[in-house]
């Protein structure tokens, strides 16, 4: 396996080393490397099942929550294996965010929504520091003009756009430098995923972001960097073709990899 | 369109309804949700319909009219004037009148006579000078409709008795202490006892069932052997029979424990309300607590594991540690269905008799519990203790005291039900 450095005179966010998942005694990723750029989107593609959410939900160890899961391999980020023995998933979690598919909103007030990350990593500061803190992560996420009346309502009152602005203002607020999105668009219209996909360009000034989507239209026109995965004969899911998006997107070297995004198999 | 038009080579499976047949097969499957719908309104009807009988019944018994009879009549001592026009003064004339020097003595040394106010004179007229007795007692029901058949049987077999309204369920029931003269008895002691039992299991039973469910739900590993023998256990000892647990109560806080339940390892002596056995409110508490604990341990798992796990997710997605996201995240979701398992618990637990029995409930005590190793007796108790007795106005005051032990647990759960309500709402929603 071929680890493919984009490009090693820039700094990488965080790099995947031979990472093989397994769910129990099955093998959903197999030996995946890949190196992601700093200040970049990068979207992973691929059909249904071929372990796209698993390989990004292993960048901040959230695969640690499901009790069978096991992983082989490395994920370095700052120089370090977020494996090694004496790192606390805890720590990673707040320098890796993650945005779900489906919006998760706490049962809890906007503003609360926002100030839960920063209170439980332990942020201290002044009621008005807060105040600005949650105004700087809603703007982040472009959502503060929507929301700046209502900052005392449910979060779970808001649409479904929101809410996941809302997700992303949540994530933003821990001051992560890499925010991990998994679909965060297969369940908004066209225009709230517009949104998002703005506010992706807007926050890759600052953040690392890596997205899987289905969306074909979506990864070509709102990624730098694209890596698309199959399943291999034993259903473990393999990164097949990995570069920029414009080369995956018209000149791909893989024969599945252009079968894929012509949309003639997956 | 029939399967072969989509698709010529396929066998056929079977047919749906078509043409007129649609409308039969709608027809049919509207009439069985019907028939289903008129069956599970039967059932609600059937349990109004028993609650209602229950509470006319216990009402029925607690009101109505009595006849009472006096050996002295009252126009003779007063001179033909209605005992409460008196004055206090003429009040205090009448007693020394007609009382013994012996009595006299007796009832001044408990308060002068001169310093009591009228109310408490006519009462003691009543009872000492008149010797006012409870002849008859009819039910609230036969006292309204039949008014004119009861006067005429009363002023037959009773010349001189006298017809009155009395609502047994009242507040000098409440508040005065047992009696071996049911006109004179009260609930006080029982009411203390249950509130005190109660409240001492709910603080035993609560924190502990919370935790367990807690532990169970979040943190035990399901597939390991001893999780699952603990959760089998848990699920059985729900459906176990409370006398059981009043046998075991009895064993362990009654006997073993009894240095600790009994109070004496805590330097408490008697005198007051306390006893030197483990037959305390402590041992029942603790007794009622174990019974009460399945269940609340169940509920509570129930209420945990019905947090969407998506909010558990982003919850750890921002760095939050287990126990963060449990007490910030989970608890404050499940709490209001955790409150619910709780309100049926302990409602249970006021309405447990057979387990108190065992543990060493008194059946007659007269003084107040003042404290977890007091002597006690609770409500159901003391209903059951009076049902028993042969006389009939027994019967009456057990009756009434099931009303009041209907506003004790109404008293209890509104309590409750307003306090989840609360957590509901500040649980902002959808
Ligand atoms: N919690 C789990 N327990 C067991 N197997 C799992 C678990 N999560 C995922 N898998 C398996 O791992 C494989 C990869 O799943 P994954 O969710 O990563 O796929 P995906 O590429 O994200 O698919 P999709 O595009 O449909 O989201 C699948 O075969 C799936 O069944
Ligand atoms: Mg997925």
């Amino acid at each position: 396996m071929t680890t493919y450095d984009i490009d090693s005179s820039n700094a990488n966010a965080i790099e995947a080393r031979d990472m093989s998942i397994y769910y129990g005694a099955f093998r959903a990723v197999n030996k995946v490397s890949l190196a992601i750029e700093k200040n970049k989107i990068t979207a992973f593609i691929g059909p249904s099942g071929c372990g796209k959410s698993t390989v990004l939900r292993s960048f901040n160890r959230m695969n640690d929550l499901v009790p069978t899961a096991r992983t082989e391999g490395e994920i370095v980020f700052r120089g370090k294996n977020l494996y090694a023995p004496d790192v606390d998933p805890v720590e990673v979690r707040r320098r890796i965010g993650m945005v779900f598919q489906k919006a998760n909103p706490f049962p809890k007030s906007i503003y609360e929504n926002i100030a839960y990350g920063p209170r439980i990593n332990g942020w201290r500061g002044t009621k008005a520091e807060m105040d600005e803190l949650v105004e700087r992560s809603l703007r982040g996420a472009a959502l503060w003009d929507d929301v700046k009346d209502k900052l005392q309502q449910s979060g779970l009152s808001l649409s479904g756009g929101q809410q996941q602005r809302l997700c992303i203002a949540r994530a933003l607020a821990t001051q992560p430098e890499v925010i991990l999105m998994d679909e965060p668009c297969s369940a908004l219209d066209p225009i709230s995923t517009l949104k998002i996909e703005e506010l992706m360009f807007e926050l890759r000034q600052r953040y690392t972001i890596i997205i899987v989507t289905h969306n074909m239209q979506q990864a070509s026109r709102a990624s730098d960097y694209t890596a698309f995965f199959l399943m291999n004969s034993e259903r473990a899911g393999e990164l097949v073709e990995y570069g920029t998006t414009e080369q995956i997107f018209h000149n791909p070297k893989d024969e599945r990899t252009e079968q894929y995004i012509s949309g003639r198999f997956g | 369109m029939s399967a072969e038009s989509i698709n010529p080579e396929e066998r056929s499976v079977g047919v749906l309804p078509e043409g007129p047949a649609v409308k039969q097969n709608i027809a049919r499957r509207q009439l069985i949700g019907q028939i289903w719908r008129g069956i599970f309104f039967f059932a609600i009807v059937f349990g109004l319909v028993a609650l209602l009988t229950l509470i006319l019944d216990v009402v029925n018994d607690s009101f109505g009219l009595i006849a009472t009879q006096s050996e002295v009549d009252e126009q003779e001592i007063t001179g033909g004037r209605e005992l409460e026009d008196l004055s206090q003064a003429e009040l205090v004339a009448i007693l020394n009148e007609n009382l013994s020097r012996r009595v006299l003595t007796r009832l001044n040394r408990e308060q002068p006579l001169e310093e009591r106010d009228a109310a408490n004179l006519v009462e003691v007229i009543e009872t000492e000078v008149l010797k006012t007795e409870l002849v008859a007692v009819f039910p609230l029901w036969e006292s309204l409709t039949q008014r004119a058949a009861i006067e005429e049987r009363v002023t037959e077999r009773f010349p001189r008795a006298e017809l009155s309204w009395k609502a047994w369920v009242n507040w000098d029931f409440i508040t005065t202490p047992m009696s071996s003269v049911a006109f004179n008895a009260g609930v006080r002691t029982a009411i203390l006892g249950t509130l005190w039992v109660t409240m001492l299991t709910a603080l035993i039973a609560i924190p502990v069932g919370i935790f367990a469910a807690i532990y169970l739900e979040e943190y035990a590993d399901h597939r390991v052997w001893y999780n699952k023998i603990i959760q089998t256990n848990i699920n059985n000892l729900a459906g176990v029979p409370s006398i059981i647990y009043g046998m075991l109560g009895l064993a362990i806080f009654v006997r073993v424990l009894e240095p600790f339940t009994s109070g004496a390892f805590f330097g408490v002596s008697s005198g007051g309300g306390a006893t030197l056995n483990g037959r305390t409110i402590l041992s029942a508490a603790f007794t009622m607590a174990l019974l009460i604990l399945p269940v609340i341990i169940i509920t509570g798992q129930e209420a945990i594991r019905a947090v969407p796990n998506s909010l558990r997710q982003g919850s750890y997605g921002l760095g939050a540690t287990k126990w963060q996201t449990v007490w910030n995240i989970v608890l404050p979701q499940a709490f209001p269905s955790i409150l619910t398992g709780i309100i049926l618990a302990v409602s249970r637990a006021v309405g447990e008799t057979a387990p108190l029995i065992l543990v060493g409930a008194s059946t007659f005590i007269v003084t107040d519990p003042n404290g977890p190793f007091s002597k006690f007796t609770v409500l159901p108790i003391q209903i059951y203790t009076w049902t028993q007795q042969p006389e009939q106005e027994f019967k009456i005051i057990a009756a009434a005291a099931i009303v009041v032990l209907l506003i004790v647990m109404l008293f209890l759960n509104a309590t409750a039900v307003l306090l989840r309500n609360y957590f509901r709402s500040k649980r902002v929603s959808v």
